[in-house]
């Protein structure tokens, strides 16, 4: 029997129907593969007997025959996500060891259609950061290292853990929430597939809010199949988030091979930088040329407010993280560190309770939403926001069904290689898939290639509101031209 | 625009959170480099654009005006740091 750990989603639900393996084997298989790859810190919690306990009830369950969609599936939760009776901490001091009595509506969707909790994974503190080195955890490895090199480099972030969970064949698949780019960037840094699909359509209740009008929650996956399976999951209508949105959930799997003849991509010319690595240049290329040869028109398109969507948005974000963080005062759960008086308790323990990148978000967004300032600042970025969103609405108006843009601006880096002069250094990592947030929009990251040093890139494919479908169909081109990528092991 | 040390501190008190005297200077010059970064967004012209308050264009959703969740105090103090029966603990705040 080949490696259980090997398969993708789609090839393990073929074997768990066939009875060539159980669950429990599948599930211990993983669980023997998390306890080697501690080095990597991409799990922060492992919970072994609730797995064990979940497949079993699989197994039975697939006895009987009436088996969910993803019944017996080992996954792993970012530690964003609220379990019930397991420890979720958004990777923060600040909740210490906060135990949710509730379960947040995704993942009790996962538990409904079978899947199986291996753990818990690690991601940056409130899911600030784009490299998973602002955790309270510590930060997590990438699989991928540059060949003939020993340097550990980031898998990216915010859904650091769950990346590089994927990618090191820890788990089958991963949730992971995408504010900027946190779904995205990992995924293109570990040759993993990430969808962040349309706002509204998977329900944010139950994820540790950071920026709740761009906060949306989506898998990470082994592939585009894999991708559309955990999504089907996941996503649906939810009376506990009023942004959720009341569509019925397509049958994403049957997108997976559909013709993509005719369809119109989209090419932005403004996401052609100056000082852009050749290599991802040629990669942009290389995926156009493979739509192409799939019957798909490409045309130029423009998106003129594109520079401005990651100034915009480090406005947004902030704003919104300063007033969502508010709650951490010490009181209700978490970390209290004492004080005279109920103010210095509140200041005491959010100094000491946050992280550097946290603190600095909440200073930034309660500066422009004070008093004087609120004009200048929010409201300005929140009229920008209008205008990305419309240059997208132009584009799909003349018939643009994605378009297609690199999915980073490089490839993995260094952990402790940027950021620590300039914050700046480290937001520009978001700078191609932070306009998708602002929109709304869907996207999907898809492994395309390598770069010179052998570290995997990855494409990124933008569509219009709630057609997910059309990306999975599209991402399934460039997988089937590319190929799967896969680390060698080395820890 | 820019932020002097008198406005770092006044920040940190606005959103709580305790700042030493020696992090000043630090924190002013990250605050600052974003405020340049943000800067370029004044060169947009916004004006007659309406500010963006919903990314979908659905209206908002309203409940029944029901009670339908509750009796879970038990639940809701499980986790706070101090607590007296289903009462949370801090310092006092009325003289």
């Amino acid at each position: 029997m080949t490696d259980l750990t090997s398969l993708t989603l789609a090839e393990a639900r073929k074997g768990l129907a066939d009875k060539t393996f159980t669950s429990l084997e599948l599930t211990d298989a993983h669980l023997s593969a998390i306890e080697k790859a501690r080095v990597l810190n991409a799990f922060v919690m492992e919970t072994p007997d609730q797995a064990r306990s979940m497949a079993r009830e699989a197994d039975a369950k697939i006895a009987k025959g009436d088996a969910g969609p993803l019944a017996g599936i080992p996954l792993g939760i970012k530690d964003l996500f609220a379990t019930k009776g397991v420890r979720t901490t958004a990777c923060s001091k600040i909740l210490g060891n906060f135990v949710p009595t509730y379960e947040s509506t995704i993942t009790s969707q996962l538990w409904r259609d079978g899947a199986v909790m291996l753990g818990k994974l690690n991601n940056d503190e409130f899911a600030m950061g784009s490299a998973n080195e602002t955790s309270c955890f510590g930060p997590v490895g990438n699989p991928w290292r540059r060949e003939g090199s020993n340097t550990t480099l980031v898998p990216g972030g915010s859904s650091g853990g769950s990346a590089s969970a994927v990618a090191a064949l820890l788990c089958m698949g991963a949730t992971a929430t995408d504010t900027g780019g946190s779904i995205r960037q990992p995924a293109a840094f570990t040759a993993t597939v990430g969808i962040k699909p349309t706002y509204g359509r998977c329900s944010r209740w139950g994820i540790v809010a950071f920026a709740s009008s761009l906060d949306q929650a989506g898998p990470i996956a082994r592939s585009v199949r894999d991708s559309a399976m955990l999504l089907r999951s996941m996503a649906g209508h939810d009376p506990k988030d009023t942004t959720s949105v009341d569509i019925a959930v397509p049958d994403y799997e049957a997108s997976i091979g559909k013709s993509v003849k005719g369809m119109k991509i989209g090419i932005p010319k403004e996401y052609r930088l100056d000082g852009m690595p050749a290599e991802i240049e040629k990669l942009w290329s290389e995926g156009a040329a493979w739509l192409k040869a799939a019957g798909a028109e490409l045309v130029e398109v423009s998106l003129p407010h594109t520079k401005y969507a990651l100034p915009a948005y480090y406005i947004v974000a902030p704003a919104e993280a300063s007033s969502n963080l508010a709650r951490y005062d010490g009181v209700r759960y978490g970390l209290r560190e004492q004080g005279k008086t109920i103010i210095e308790q509140y200041e005491n323990t959010r100094a000491r309770g946050f992280g550097a990148e946290v603190r600095r978000r909440v200073m930034i967004g309660t500066y422009v939403l004070s008093a004087g300032y609120y004009d200048a600042y929010y409201l300005r970025a929140q009229k920008v926001r209008t205008l990305i969103k419309k240059d997208f609405e132009d584009c799909f108006a003349k018939g643009v069904n994605a378009i297609l843009t690199p999915a980073t601006p490089s490839a993995a880096f260094g952990i402790g290689e940027k950021g620590g002069a300039d914050p700046v250094e480290m937001y520009l990592n978001d700078i191609f898939t932070v306009t998708v947030n602002m929109a709304g929009l869907p996207g999907i990251a898809v492994p395309s290639g390598k770069d010179a040093q052998g570290l995997p890139l990855g494409l990124q494919l933008i569509g219009r509101p709630f057609e997910e479908e059309t990306l999975f169909s599209l991402g399934e081109v460039i997988e089937q031209a590319a190929g799967r990528f896969t680390p060698a092991r080395w820890w | 625009m820019s932020v002097d040390a008198a406005t770092v501190r006044r920040i940190a008190h606005l959103a709580r959170i305790a700042v030493s005297e020696d992090e000043v200077p630090h924190l002013q010059g990250e605050l600052n480099a974003m405020l340049a970064f943000v800067e370029q967004l004044s060169e947009v012209n916004v004006e007659g654009v309406e500010p963006m308050t919903s990314v979908t264009p659905m209206q908002m959703k309203k409940r029944q005006d029901v009670v339908n969740d509750g009796e879970i105090a038990d639940d809701i103090v499980a986790n706070a740091p101090a607590t007296e029966g289903h009462f949370f603990l801090v310092p006092k705040v009325v003289e």
